[in-house]
C-alpha cells in the first residue's frame, strides 16, 4: 500500500490567522461597520486628532504661504511670499547655519552614540547602571539642560566649567557662544549631550539582536574588533543606522531651541540663526506670518526630499 | 452589560466626548455682549498673575470698586501671563484672534494690530465724557496710536531713556554720584574706573540679543542726533558717521578698555539680573528699569539713580521714547467700547486711582516717585494732580531722578516696523561686542541692506 501525502500549501507570510472561527462571508457594508464599531470608533478619534492638530495646520500653513494679510484683508499673492523670503538676506545665512549644524550633528550626534552603544554592549558588569547614566540627560527637560550649558558650562569668563577645564589643561579658553566661530560646535555639543541617550538605547537594542554566532565565526576567522564592527555590526544594523540617520537629519534641520536659549536667538553676528528660528523671527517679531508660512513650506519640501531619498534607499536595500 | 456591549459604549462615549471637546474648543464665548440683566460685559487682559499677590489684590479691588460705581458694567479680567510684555505671545494671540475685548499693546504694535484687522477705530468714543482726563493726555501720545486720522488705542504709559547708574559702585570707584557722565567719553572714562573694581563688574553694560540690541542701538543713535530711517521712512539711515560712532564707542569700551564685562549677547532680563546682583555700573534705560531691578531681580532702590542720556560732545540731541496703550477689539458694540474706555479711564488715567493710587502703593513698597509714566501734557490739570500725589507719597528718593527730570531731552519715537528693524540691528551690536575683529563698516552695510529689503517687502 502506498501512502501518498499531499504537501501542505505554504502559508503566505504577513497577516496572522484569526484565532476566532471564521463565519460566513458578510458583504453588507452597514453590517461590516456595525461589527467593527469599536475599532472604527477608536480610529475616528485618532483620525480626528490628526486632522485637527496635524494636517489642518499644515494645509493652513501652505494656504497662508500664498496669501497676504493687510488691514484684516487677505488676498492671494501667488509666489510673492516665496520670492520675498528668498530675497531676505538672512535666508541663505539661516540655511548655511542649519546645514552646518546638521553636518556637525551627524558627525557628533550620530556617530558618537553608535560607538557608545558598542562600548556599552561590550560591558559585562553594571550594564543597567551604565545605560541609566547614559540615558539620564534625556530625562532632563531640554530647556533646563540648555540653561545649564549656557550659564554654567559656556560661561565665557574663566569661571565657566569648560574654560576652567581648558585653563587647568593649560589650553586657551574660549568665548563659546559669544564667538561666531564657536557658536555651532557649542550648540551641537550641548544638543548631542542632551539627546544621545535615546539614540544609544536604540542602537543597543539593535546590537543585541545580532546573533552571537556571527561574532564567534568572525573571531574564529581572526577578525579583530574593527573588522567585527565593519563586517558584522554595521551590516547587521544598517536599517537602524539608515533610519536614525534620516531621523537625525530631519530633527537637526529643525534646530530651534538651541539657538533660542543658548544664543538668545540669532547669536553673535547671526551665527546661530537657523531656518526654524528665522521662521519664528518672521512670524512673531516681524509681523510677517505669511513669509513665515512660506519659509515653513520650503523647509517642509526640503525635509520631504530627504525622507523620499531615505525611503528609496531602504526600499532598494530590502 | 456584557463585555462587548461595554466596550462599544465606551468607544461611543470616547467619540462623543472627543467631538464635544473639539466643538467646545471651536466655540467662541457667547457672553461677550451683554449678560441677562442687561449689563455690558467686557473682557480685559493684563490682570496680574497669581504669584503677584498684592498687585492681584489691588486689581481685584479696583474691579470691585469700578463695578460698584458702574453697576451696569461687568469686567471679566484675563491673566495671560507674559502676554503684556512678550511680543511673540502677543503676536500669537493677535494672529489667533484670541485677544480680549480691551487689549494691551506697545506703541510699536500699531501697524501689526492694524494689519491683523483686530482693532477698531475709537475716535468717536474717546473724549472727555468717557475719559475725564482725556484733554490732559499728551497729544503726541494719542498721535502715536493714530493712523490716517483715526485713533486706535488709548495711551496709558510713556517713557524716555536716560543713563541709569549704580551709586554704590560710583562711590566705590571714586566717582561723583551727583555729577554723572554727560558725554559718551565721560561714560567711557567712568566705565573704566568701575570695571577696575574687578569681581566681574561691568562698568557699562549693553544689550545685543532678543531685539533689545537694536532697540538700544536706536537710542544711542538718537543720542548722537541720528535716526534709523529716512524722513519718509522708506530707507535705512544709520549707515553713516553717527552709526559708526555708536558702534565704535561700544567696541572701544568692550575690547579697548575691557570695561563691559565678559558676558555679552544679553537681552532684557540678563542685563537687569546682573544689575540686580550689583555687577553693572551703568546702562541706558527708562526709569522703570530701576523698578524691575528691585521687584524682579533683587536689587535695591537706594543704589540706583538716573541722569539724562549722554551725547557725543554734550548732552544727547534726542532720546528714545515709547510706551503702551489699550486697543479695542473690532466688533464691539458702542456700549462695550464706552464701558472699556470707562474702565481704562478709571484704572489707568485717573490721578489717585488704579496705577496712580500712590496712597495704596506706598506702604506696599511699589515705587512712588519715579519720573514715570510721562502721560499727561506739561501744565495740564491731571499732570499737576498726579505730581502732587506723587510727591506726597514718594517712597523712593526722588533726588536720584532729579537730574534726569530737570534736564528734558527731545523725545523721538520708535521707527516704523521697530521690532523687525531691532532684530536686524542686533547682529551689528553683537558683532562689536563679541568679535574683536569685527568690521563696523561691513556690519552697518549688512544691516542697512537687510532693513531696506525688509522695508521694501513691507511696503
Amino acid at each position: 500500500m502506498t501512502i501518498t501525502t499531499v504537501p501542505e500549501t505554504p502559508r503566505k507570510p504577513g497577516r496572522p490567522m484569526s484565532p476566532y472561527p471564521v463565519g460566513p462571508q458578510r458583504t453588507n457594508l452597514g453590517r461590516k461597520v456595525r461589527d467593527n464599531l469599536t475599532g472604527h470608533a477608536f480610529l475616528i478619534g485618532a483620525v480626528l486628532c490628526f486632522v485637527v492638530f496635524s494636517w489642518y495646520p499644515m494645509i493652513r500653513g501652505i494656504v497662508m504661504s500664498f496669501q497676504r494679510t493687510r488691514r484684516g484683508e487677505t488676498t492671494w499673492v501667488g509666489w510673492d511670499n516665496y520670492l520675498r523670503i528668498v530675497d531676505d538676506p538672512s535666508f541663505w545665512t539661516a540655511w548655511k547655519n542649519t546645514a552646518y549644524f546638521t553636518v556637525l550633528a551627524l558627525v557628533l550626534g550620530y556617530v558618537v552614540p553608535f560607538f557608545v552603544a558598542i562600548l556599552l554592549n561590550e560591558f559585562r558588569h553594571a550594564k543597567g547602571y551604565l545605560r541609566i547614566l547614559v540615558y539620564l540627560p534625556v530625562m532632563l527637560p531640554p530647556a533646563s539642560a540648555l540653561f545649564l550649558f549656557k550659564f554654567y558650562a559656556y560661561d565665557p569668563s574663566e569661571a565657566g566649567l569648560f574654560n576652567a577645564i581648558l585653563k587647568a589643561l593649560h589650553l586657551p579658553t574660549s568665548q563659546w557662544m559669544q564667538s561666531p566661530g564657536m557658536t555651532m560646535p557649542a550648540m551641537v555639543l550641548a544638543s548631542t549631550w542632551m539627546n544621545m541617550g535615546g539614540a544609544v538605547l536604540i542602537y543597543l537594542a539593535s546590537l543585541q539582536n545580532i546573533p552571537g554566532e556571527l561574532y564567534e565565526a568572525a573571531e574564529l576567522d581572526g577578525a579583530g574588533i574593527w573588522k567585527r564592527i565593519r563586517h558584522v555590526t554595521i551590516p547587521q544594523t544598517r536599517l537602524i543606522l539608515a533610519l536614525l540617520a534620516m531621523l537625525q537629519i530631519v530633527a537637526t534641520m529643525q534646530v530651534f531651541i538651541e539657538p533660542l536659549i543658548l544664543a538668545n536667538g540669532a547669536g553673535a553676528e547671526d551665527s546661530a540663526t537657523s531656518v526654524a528660528y528665522l521662521i519664528y523671527q518672521h512670524g512673531f517679531f516681524q509681523n510677517d506670518l505669511n513669509g513665515a508660512a512660506a519659509l515653513g513650506v520650503i523647509m517642509l519640501v526640503v525635509l520631504a526630499g530627504f525622507s523620499a531619498v531615505y525611503v528609496r534607499l531602504t526600499a532598494k536595500q530590502d | 452589560m456584557s463585555v462587548p456591549q461595554y466596550r462599544r459604549a465606551a468607544a461611543l462615549a470616547l467619540v462623543a466626548g472627543l467631538g464635544l471637546s473639539l466643538t467646545a474648543c471651536s466655540t467662541k464665548s457667547d457672553d461677550k455682549d451683554t449678560t441677562a440683566g442687561g449689563k455690558v460685559t467686557i473682557t480685559v487682559d493684563c490682570q496680574p498673575v497669581g504669584a503677584q499677590k498684592e498687585l492681584l489684590k489691588n486689581w481685584n479691588d479696583d474691579v470691585a470698586e469700578f463695578q460698584r460705581q458702574n453697576p451696569d458694567i461687568v469686567i471679566k479680567s484675563v491673566s495671560v501671563g507674559e502676554q503684556c510684555n512678550n511680543p511673540p505671545d502677543f503676536t500669537a494671540r493677535l494672529a489667533g484672534g484670541t485677544v480680549t475685548d480691551v487689549f494691551y499693546g506697545y506703541m510699536t504694535d500699531l501697524q501689526q494690530v492694524l494689519d491683523s484687522g483686530q482693532a477698531m477705530d475709537i475716535s468717536e468714543y474717546a473724549n472727555k465724557d468717557t475719559v475725564p482726563t482725556w484733554d490732559s493726555i499728551d497729544p503726541a501720545l494719542k498721535e502715536v496710536f493714530s493712523d490716517g486720522g483715526k485713533l486706535y488705542a488709548v495711551p496709558v504709559k510713556n517713557y524716555s531713556m536716560g543713563l541709569v547708574y549704580n551709586k554704590a559702585l560710583f562711590q566705590q570707584a571714586g566717582l561723583d554720584v551727583n555729577n554723572p557722565p554727560k558725554t559718551w567719553a565721560d561714560v567711557r572714562a567712568a566705565a573704566k574706573k568701575i570695571s577696575a573694581l574687578g569681581n566681574g563688574i561691568a562698568g557699562y553694560s549693553e544689550y545685543s540679543a532678543g531685539n533689545t540690541g537694536g532697540w538700544h542701538f536706536t537710542s544711542l543713535l538718537y543720542s548722537q542726533g541720528g535716526r534709523v530711517l529716512t524722513e519718509d521712512g522708506k530707507k535705512a539711515d544709520f549707515n553713516n558717521a553717527m552709526g559708526k560712532q555708536v558702534l565704535q564707542n561700544l567696541k572701544d569700551m568692550r575690547y579697548g578698555d575691557n570695561s563691559m564685562g565678559a558676558r555679552q549677547l544679553l537681552q532684557w532680563g540678563d542685563l537687569l539680573t546682573n544689575a540686580g546682583a550689583g555687577k553693572v555700573g551703568m546702562f541706558i534705560g527708562a526709569p522703570d528699569a530701576t523698578q524691575a531691578i528691585v521687584s524682579q531681580f533683587q536689587g535695591k532702590f537706594q543704589d540706583w539713580a538716573m541722569s539724562p542720556l549722554p551725547g557725543q560732545d554734550g548732552l544727547a540731541k534726542g532720546t528714545l521714547g515709547g510706551g503702551e496703550g489699550y486697543f479695542f477689539k473690532k466688533g464691539l458694540t458702542p456700549e462695550q467700547v464706552k464701558a472699556g474706555l470707562k474702565w481704562i479711564a478709571y484704572q489707568k488715567l485717573t490721578p489717585g486711582k488704579g496705577q496712580f493710587d500712590y496712597v495704596r502703593a506706598k506702604p506696599q513698597n511699589y515705587p512712588v516717585g519715579l519720573p514715570q509714566p510721562l502721560l499727561f501734557a506739561n501744565g495740564s490739570d491731571a499732570q499737576k494732580q498726579e505730581l502732587e500725589l506723587r510727591k506726597a507719597n514718594a517712597n523712593v528718593d526722588t533726588a536720584n531722578f532729579a537730574i534726569f527730570e530737570a534736564t528734558p531731552i527731545p523725545i523721538k519715537g520708535e521707527p516704523r516696523n521697530a521690532q523687525a528693524i531691532y532684530a536686524v540691528l542686533d547682529a551689528a551690536m553683537s558683532g562689536v561686542l563679541t568679535n574683536p575683529n569685527s568690521n563696523i563698516d561691513a556690519l552697518l552695510k549688512t544691516a542697512e541692506d537687510k532693513v531696506n529689503q525688509l522695508l521694501s517687502a513691507q511696503s
